[in-house]
């Protein structure tokens, strides 16, 4: 117990642990939604401290800023407080409290935190690093050509240094490619749905006020 | 904290406000600037393409926030952002059938140089997480100018 990159990590994960509590029982939404952000920033620092610091650039990015800027957004247009609940509800604790118990079960066969022989760090990243999964026979060999004049030789050979980028864009490129086109028409549908549009357009329909022939 | 649930007109309160204005416009260009770095260093370094669009999109929102969604709207032309959203998602596309029209697969990055293959694929990843960056940077700010919106309908008359 005195890996200080466990102590840091237990201690994060108590606070996160307690945000998440304090996010339920908080009745303000602002309070809430500010907690959700500090959660969120919290677990960036979790990610970080496991070196996944693209992760933990889109958790912070994502989860702490545009999140709760959104949420903010939508609370101008509800109500401050949340209504009084029921405290307990015995059947949700038990399915929680089970599911729990059975990740935290299936944990136990993961290999030993940080174990330099896991199959994660044996089986598959060293060609991950490489940059070779999964590249078809007919695509451009990587090794064609020749390094840049004037470049250290660990200059990556001029693909790209980061892997999770280049897992991301060329070895799950469709993935990607698909993600980006549900993110555009998410936003093409909310453009669909809630734009401002004005009353005589085609496909508008007349509010009850002006059919009243009210000013 | 003071229950008050009738919507003020939150957008004009926060305008008055000299340092929330002072501050805003004092970061905006540094959060822009580092939202297009962690774009354009996205295969270099942590970040790419969701996450700098995520940060460029911050920095919009913010200026909605304090200066009032009415006035990001008469300075970013909702028609730019609608063709942004679009092209982010040709440019990733487009890419994928520049390799193919120089002979390789689909997405097929080396080819873009077929003599620098690992230049090409380089060239490629950039050229997406550009189309990435773009697309998620407008459609969250289109997000924030939806939700920002009161009433889905202008009567006739009004002036958006």
């Amino acid at each position: 117990m005195n890996n200080p990159v466990l102590i840091l990590d237990v201690f994060l994960l108590v606070l996160v642990a307690a945000t998440a509590l304090a996010v339920i029982n908080v009745r303000s939404m602002l309070s809430a939604t500010i907690l959700a952000g500090v959660y969120s920033l919290l677990m960036a620092l979790v990610w970080t401290n496991m070196h996944a610091l693209d992760v933990a650039f889109t958790e912070a990015a994502v989860g702490a800023g545009i999140s709760t800027i959104l949420l903010l957004g939508a609370l101008v247009l509800t109500k401050r407080f949340a209504k009084r609940e029921p405290t307990l509800h015995l059947p949700a604790l038990l399915v929680c409290v089970a599911t729990g118990l059975v990740l935290i079960y299936g944990t136990s066969d993961m290999p030993k935190f940080g174990d330099p022989n896991a199959p994660i760090h044996t089986y598959r990243v060293p060609r991950l690093l490489d940059q070779t999964v999964g590249k078809h026979e007919s695509a451009a060999p990587r090794d064609k050509g020749h390094p840049h004049e004037g470049h250290p030789d660990d200059d990556f050979n001029g693909h790209a240094s980061n892997t999770v980028t280049s897992l991301l864009a060329a070895y799950r490129g469709f993935d990607t490619m698909f993600e980006t086109t549900v993110i555009f028409v998410a936003g093409v549908s909310l453009l669909l749905l809630l734009r401002r549009r004005r009353e005589g357009d085609p496909g508008v329909p007349m509010s009850s006020s002006t059919k009243r022939g009210e000013p | 904290m003071a229950a008050n649930n009738q919507p003020e007109s939150g957008g004009e309160q926060m305008s008055q406000q000299t340092l929330l204005r002072v501050i805003a416009k004092m970061t905006i260009p540094f959060i822009l600037t580092f939202g297009c770095y962690v774009i354009l260093h996205g295969e270099l370094g942590p970040g790419g393409g969701f996450q700098g669009g995520v940060i460029v999109a911050a920095a919009f929102i913010l200026y909605g926030l304090v200066f009032g969604a009415d006035e990001l709207r008469r300075r970013i032309p909702t028609s730019i952002i609608d063709a942004c959203m679009a092209l982010g998602a040709l440019l990733y596309a487009g890419v994928g059938l520049a390799c193919v029209l120089r002979g390789g697969t689909f997405l097929d990055y080396g080819m873009l140089k077929p003599d620098h293959a690992g230049d090409g694929e380089a060239l490629g990843m950039s050229l997406v997480e550009y189309g990435v960056g773009l697309t998620v940077a407008s459609v969250m700010v289109t997000i924030y100018l939806m939700i920002s919106e009161r009433r889905a309908t202008l009567r006739k008359g009004e002036v958006s």
